[in-house]
């Protein structure tokens, strides 16, 4: 018995070497939204293509929905948007557009060339609606349940590999629940 | 003398040269002085989303300029700490904090610490008290049937020894 009372501090060393170890692979780049499990914030935005026509979080809502937060000067935006038209062309659910901190003319002209995913273009000019949605870089995606609650928060470009994995099946389970509720 | 005169003119005007790099946001005019100390020490306090090492006064990322910008606002409006610290962690999750709050998930962080001095000092008393037990052990023994053995035996040497 007093013999196993010396193994205690290398079961201690252990447990923390254990510990340690699995903070090696951590990603400190992937934070926790705070926004998870609550409304999609209120905003009142022009809309991309047409200066002085309003939207707001209510033109958002009913169904179960991406939130996509983009800009024409960010490379990542680029590498994902082949992806986000092979996936409006599949009309799995509406994909809403925030131009965050851009200028007009060229992200109108960059959705005429590269097409457009999106079922609605917001103008975020100062990056207001991107700062209540928490975004620190573009771009960031936000699945939205029926309710127009923001049920997940994805940061960085959307490739096969998140949306299979980790983003369809999420959405698929929404939508089974926005079914259930009858909407 | 004359280059003296250009070295000198070159080096004051790269003096002003300085105090004109500034960013639009640092040129905020703050409506008191109080308020921009108090302004500074928050965003100082606060950690950048972006570069996740540096407070939002260090960092030059957009988010930390437009992050600094609404923490003057919210300072010149006249908004306290704790409504500004709410903003922010609303949006960007306690991960801003570089302090970090006391709540059940940061027990172990603040409490943590007390705890392990605490378990420390135990058992440095613990082994405090056996090693002292021992040396009592050791005076003991010698004083009972050891101080007869060792009594005899010299007897039986010196008995020896007069022979």
């Amino acid at each position: 018995m007093k013999k196993l009372v010396l193994f205690i501090p290398l079961v201690l060393f252990l447990g923390m070497g254990v510990f340690l170890y699995q903070g090696l692979f951590l990603n400190p780049q992937k934070l926790d939204s705070a926004l998870e499990g609550k409304p999609v914030p209120a905003f009142q935005l022009e809309r991309l293509e047409t200066p002085g026509e309003m939207l707001s979080e209510a033109d958002l809502k009913g169904e179960v929905s991406l939130i996509n937060v983009w800009a024409t000067w960010c490379p990542a935006c680029k590498y994902e948007h082949p992806y986000l038209m092979m996936l409006a062309r599949k009309n799995i659910l509406p994909i809403y557009g925030v131009n965050y901190r851009d200028e007009r003319a060229p992200a109108i002209r960059e959705l005429s060339r590269e097409g457009d995913p999106y079922t609605i273009n917001i103008f975020d000019k100062d990056g207001r609606l991107g700062l209540d949605l928490g975004v620190y870089g573009a771009p960031e995606s936000f699945i939205v349940d029926h309710n127009g609650i923001i049920r997940f928060r994805y940061a960085g470009p959307i490739d096969r590999n998140v949306w299979s994995e980790t983003l369809f099946p999420m959405i698929q389970q929404l939508q089974a629940e926005a079914k259930q509720d009858g909407v | 003398m004359k280059t003296l005169k250009i070295l000198v003119g070159l080096m004051a005007s790269l003096l002003l040269a300085f105090n004109v790099m500034a960013t639009p946001v640092d040129t905020y005019e703050f409506k008191s002085a109080d308020n921009q100390k108090r302004a500074l020490n928050l965003a100082h306090s606060l950690r950048c989303p972006q570069c996740q090492n540096q407070n939002l006064i260090d960092s030059n990322s957009p988010v930390a300029q437009d992050l600094r910008l609404e923490v003057y606002t919210m300072v010149d409006d006249g908004k306290s700490d704790d409504q500004i610290v709410d903003f922010m962690t609303s949006r960007y999750g306690d991960f801003v904090l570089y302090k970090p709050r006391l709540d059940p998930k940061t027990y172990i962080l603040w409490i943590g610490p007390f705890v392990l001095m605490l378990i420390a000092l135990y058992v440095a008393l613990v082994v405090v008290r056996k090693q002292r037990g021992k040396e009592a052990n050791v005076e003991q023994e010698l004083s009972d049937t050891d101080r007869d053995d060792l009594a005899a035996l010299l007897a039986s040497k010196q008995q020896r020894d007069e022979k």
